[in-house]
């Protein structure tokens, strides 16, 4: 067995490692992987959501035990200082000796950082690693405690441009200096870089061009940057993202030939000077060039991995350096020659739109037959149609201004008609080298039903994502062609979706969830995404309450209660319209004193009682249902509440009583179970106090009836609800609304609300319309059955709970002891207590 | 907190010099879990009725230190047992107490035996 030994853990390293394992001849090689970095090799290109809250597993290039099964020693935090050639081995810093047949260099680049006087101050940071990001954060909090907020980065590249967005996101001032006229001047020209300028600008960041940093001002931290014209920028904190300089001191002392200005050289095999050794990714210098792009360092992995094992795979004379990105929510791309450097006659055809910030440039050959280049900046939709139609060299429209402008007037396509015309060859993701023969053949030989098994097994999309929609296009006109439905499983322990599971429980009247996985699954014990969805379709088609089979229920609908930071619960008593009497409003207090309750009035008009610990919950439900509360269903996906305005029962504007008809309505469809939860509201006039139109279903009162909102809400993504019906009465009111949320409740996906369901419906307003108003589909009937079942069976969960010793078996906290968890703490907060908080 | 992480430690089979009776079978849900009081140990006790088969880990998540682990769901991932922290769904394996959605810290697991439809868990001490 030979000996491979990989110094380096980065992205391409990893790369190597993943092309290796999938060789054919990987059993006869054992390979050993050194990387100083203390983590597994992550995602460098999307560094910069570290700060969004991406952790470093999510940004990892593969999963912990991935090295471990693959029968690949990987060693982190070790260091390779030394190679012998001579007698073919390593050593790392602790001096332990490891011998080779194959080396591989793949040691990447360091942030390079200019000599300019003064970076080694507090508060000077490279952008390079999740430790440089790291460490910059921890400054920044620093500074910002003290009042300070702006911050520079050194760089208006690709790289720098990340950078500065990273400092935005840390909640600093990002001011971005660049020595040339322009940003990112090795992608972009002039046009297109003052469009991204403004853009960039636009979102809060500063830029300052043509600036040439003499010194660093400040004693022991930074205080500002002193140009050389005399101007000065006065910032806190500075981060050099200038460019990079390759890895290359522990090949230079070996003896390898490196460049005058760095990098090990390459030849077009990845070789080394040294026949046994290969260098891959940004420390090789090949054609006396540093690529510093993901996608030409993993072309060089796979030529080393085909070398290694007697392929004959070579890199290509010319290397794309294509990219397409988004910097700072703005969509850039490039592609072949963008800055006019080729010797062939160019014409450029140019789009600018500084309305939108829209910027389109392409290079057509003279002749008008080739597209040779182009930039995209503001709209970068169209990129991988032009790159296809470049560099498959696709014949031109007859008017190429056609590729940037569309097509205006005759017909409408895309512009490249169907994916399924690109010929076969023609690479669709250029990070991964996948080809359009390469997808489609995966759907063909059965290897792949759907995107994500054509991305798993063929790797692509996994680079920038920039592909993913033409994979999907692909995928999805592979399978139809194969006369094959896309599916659309609910987890790997069913390939069925939500709606025909429904279909499948009513049919078959399943009660028990180990039928439906045995009968309809693929084994196993099932999981957090199927076990409440089945639980929650049970209820609806059972009308049965969360009380059912509590093992497969979610936690919260296991314990009746939402579980809060300490793993103590919230009580949320049913509060319908917000209408409550002082006897109740009484009661509420004089329960949550008892039991040293945090109260607050929520959102959704009614009272939230936190801190009871799971042993608690029985009793303080006990005292609440003998005041005449029931349950507010606040932890379930189900409805929550109906929320009023006060309505023409008092207001001097009111045109209805709101209150009355919200009340009606909570009450109708409390404790239903859907795919998620349900909120609506009612206004009694226009002005609209109940905020009706941010609801799932929403209701305000004008002249003549009711005008009805359907799927609204706020959350992550507010919409609000499309009017769908005008001065309806009451009783037709009810008639939709039953209709409307059984069709959801029939046909949605997991945990998709009534917004996002409504929006993805085939058809629009203008279907739902058909199917609920007008019946096109024959099923209103049905809903208002199943509806009227689901009413007429409501009964209060926790009434049920309370009176049932055999449920309350399930509200302690051990199962050997009455005591409670001694891990909880309160501190105090206002007149009132909350969580210690977490450490 | 590191005081209450380190009282937990994964507990290999060969290791066990104390079999713990905790409950009887019956006290536990079906494909669910339940929590068991030792010493000052909260061990989460875990029923894996289709497969016939018993688990056991510590109660405390290690994502924000919460007592909380027996209340969440069971099920597998690749065959693979796991159980689903109620707070943010992260899951662990039963068999390594790895964590298989994230980078948290691995949960430890102890030894489990049945015997006259009681439940025991292994501890060594």
């Amino acid at each position: 067995m030979k000996k491979v030994i990989v110094i380096g853990n980065g992205m391409v390293s990893y790369k190597f490692c993943e092309k290796f394992a999938a060789s054919e001849k990987f059993t006869d090689y054992k390979l050993i992987v050194f990387g100083e970095e203390p983590r597994r090799a992550y995602d460098r290109v999307h560094l910069s959501e570290f700060y969004d809250g991406k952790t470093s597993e999510d940004l990892s290039m593969s999963s912990a035990n991935w090295y471990e099964d693959h029968n690949i020693e990987l060693h982190i935090s070790e260091m390779i200082t030394e190679i012998n050639r001579e007698d073919k081995t390593v050593a790392n810093h602790r001096g332990d000796i490891y011998s080779y047949d194959y080396l591989v260099l793949a040691t990447g680049s360091s942030a390079f950082v200019p000599p300019i006087e003064g970076v080694e101050k507090e508060g000077v940071f490279v952008y390079r690693t999740i430790e440089d990001l790291e460490a910059t954060e921890v400054y920044a909090k620093k500074l910002k405690a003290e009042g300070k907020t702006e911050a520079a980065v050194l760089g208006g590249g690709l790289l720098g441009l990340e950078a500065a967005n990273a400092v935005k996101n840390l909640g600093l001032n990002a001011h971005v200096v660049e020595f040339a006229p322009r940003l990112m001047p090795r992608q972009l020209d002039k046009g297109a870089s003052d469009m991204l300028q403004s853009k960039i600008e636009s979102m809060g960041l500063k830029v300052h061009l043509s600036k040439q940093t003499q010194y660093l001002q400040g004693d022991k931290a930074i205080e500002g940057l002193q140009y050389v014209d005399d101007t000065e920028l006065k910032v806190d904190m500075l981060v050099v993202s200038a460019g990079i300089r390759p890895r290359d001191e522990v090949a230079r002392e070996c003896g390898l030939e490196v460049g005058t200005r760095g990098g090990i050289v390459v030849n077009q095999k990845m070789e080394t000077s040294d026949k046994n050794i290969f260098a891959i990714g940004e420390c090789a210098l090949l054609n006396s060039m540093i690529y510093g792009l993901v996608a030409p360092g993993y072309d060089m992995a796979e030529v080393a991995v085909q070398q290694i094992t007697g392929g004959d795979a070579v890199m290509p004379e010319s290397i794309d350096m294509s990219t397409q990105l988004k910097l700072i929510g703005t969509e850039v791309a490039s592609f072949g020659d963008a800055l006019n450097q080729s010797k062939e006659d160019i014409d450029e055809i140019i789009y600018e739109n500084k309305r939108n910030g829209i910027y389109k440039k392409i290079n057509i050959s003279k002749d008008g037959k080739k597209l040779l280049g182009g930039i995209l900046i503001g709209d970068s939709s169209d990129y991988n149609s032009l790159f296809q139609i470049y560099s498959n060299g696709m014949k031109l429209p007859e008017a190429p201004e056609d590729l940037i402008l569309g097509s205006r007037g005759g017909d409408e396509g895309g512009l490249l008609g169907d994916v399924m015309d690109l010929p076969d060859g023609a690479q669709i993701c250029s990070c991964e080298s996948v080809t359009k023969g390469q997808i489609c053949s995966a759907i063909e030989n059965g290897e792949a039903t759907d995107v994500a098994g054509v991305i798993s097994c063929t790797k692509a999309g996994t680079g920038c994502g920039g592909c993913k929609p033409m994979v999907t296009d692909l995928t999805n006109a592979t399978l139809k062609s194969l006369g094959i439905e896309v599916k659309e499983g609910v987890c790997e322990h069913f390939d069925l979706s939500r709606q025909d599971l429904y279909k499948i429980i009513q049919v078959k009247g399943y009660t028990k969830f180990d039928e439906v996985l045995d009968n309809h699954g693929n084994g196993g014990h099932g999981c957090e995404l199927c076990k409440p969805l089945i639980a929650s379709l049970m209820a609806t088609i059972h009308a049965d309450t969360a009380n059912e089979e509590y093992a497969i229920q979610d936690s919260n609908d296991r314990f009746l209660a939402n579980i809060q930071r300490n793993g103590t619960y919230s009580v949320v008593p049913r509060i319908p319209g917000g209408e409550i009497t002082p006897e109740k409003l009484i009661a509420l207090g004089e329960i949550a004193k008892k039991y040293d309750l945090y109260t607050k009035v929520t959102g959704g008009v009614r009272i939230d009682l936190f801190g009871a610990t799971v042993n608690q919950l029985p009793l303080i439900w006990k005292d609440l249902i003998a005041h005449g509360f029931e349950s507010g269903h606040a932890y379930g996906k189900s409805l929550r509440t109906v929320k009023t305005c006060v309505g023409s029962t008092w207001c001097r504007y009111g045109m209805d009583e709101s209150v009355s008809f919200g009340i009606e309505l909570e009450n109708r469809y409390r404790g239903i179970r859907a795919p998620h939860k349900i909120k609506g509201g009612v206004s009694g006039c226009i002005r609209e106090c109940a905020e009706a139109r941010g609801k799932d279903f929403g209701l305000i009162a004008v002249e003549g009836g009711w005008n009805l909102y359907l799927g609204g809400n706020g959350g992550a993504t507010p919409r609000h609800a499309e009017l769908f019906a005008e001065q309806i009465d009451n009783e037709t009111v009810i008639k939709y609304l039953d209709r409307y949320l059984m069709f959801y409740m029939r046909t949605a996906k997991p945990l998709q609300r009534t917004a996002a369901w409504q929006e993805r419906l085939e058809g629009g307003l203008d279907y739902l319309k058909e199917v609920i108003i007008e019946d096109k589909l024959g099923i209103a009937e049905d809903l208002e059955n199943e509806m009227k079942t689901l009413v007429n069976k409501f009964k209060c969960e926790w009434t049920q709970a309370v009176n049932d010793p055999e449920i309350m078996k399930r509200f302690n906290h051990f199962v050997n002891s009455k005591e409670e968890d001694s891990n909880i703490v309160f501190v105090p907060l206002r007149e009132q207590k909350m969580p210690e908080p977490w450490k | 907190m590191e005081e209450i992480l380190n009282k937990y430690r994964t507990i290999k089979l060969e290791d066990v010099n104390v079999w713990f009776k905790a409950a009887s079978i019956k006290a536990f849900p079906k494909d669910g879990g339940a929590c068991v009081k030792y010493k000052d140990l909260q061990i989460a006790v875990f029923n894996f009725e289709r497969a016939n088969k018993w688990y056991a880990c510590q109660n405390l998540s290690p994502e924000k230190n919460e007592m909380v682990l027996s209340r969440g769901m069971i099920g597998d991932h690749n065959g693979i047992p796991k159980i689903a922290c109620p707070l943010h769904k992260k899951t662990f394996s039963l068999e390594t107490g790895e964590n298989l959605n994230g980078d948290l810290p691995p949960i430890a697991i102890y030894p489990v035996k049945i015997e006259n439809e009681n439940v025991f868990i292994g501890f060594e001490e």
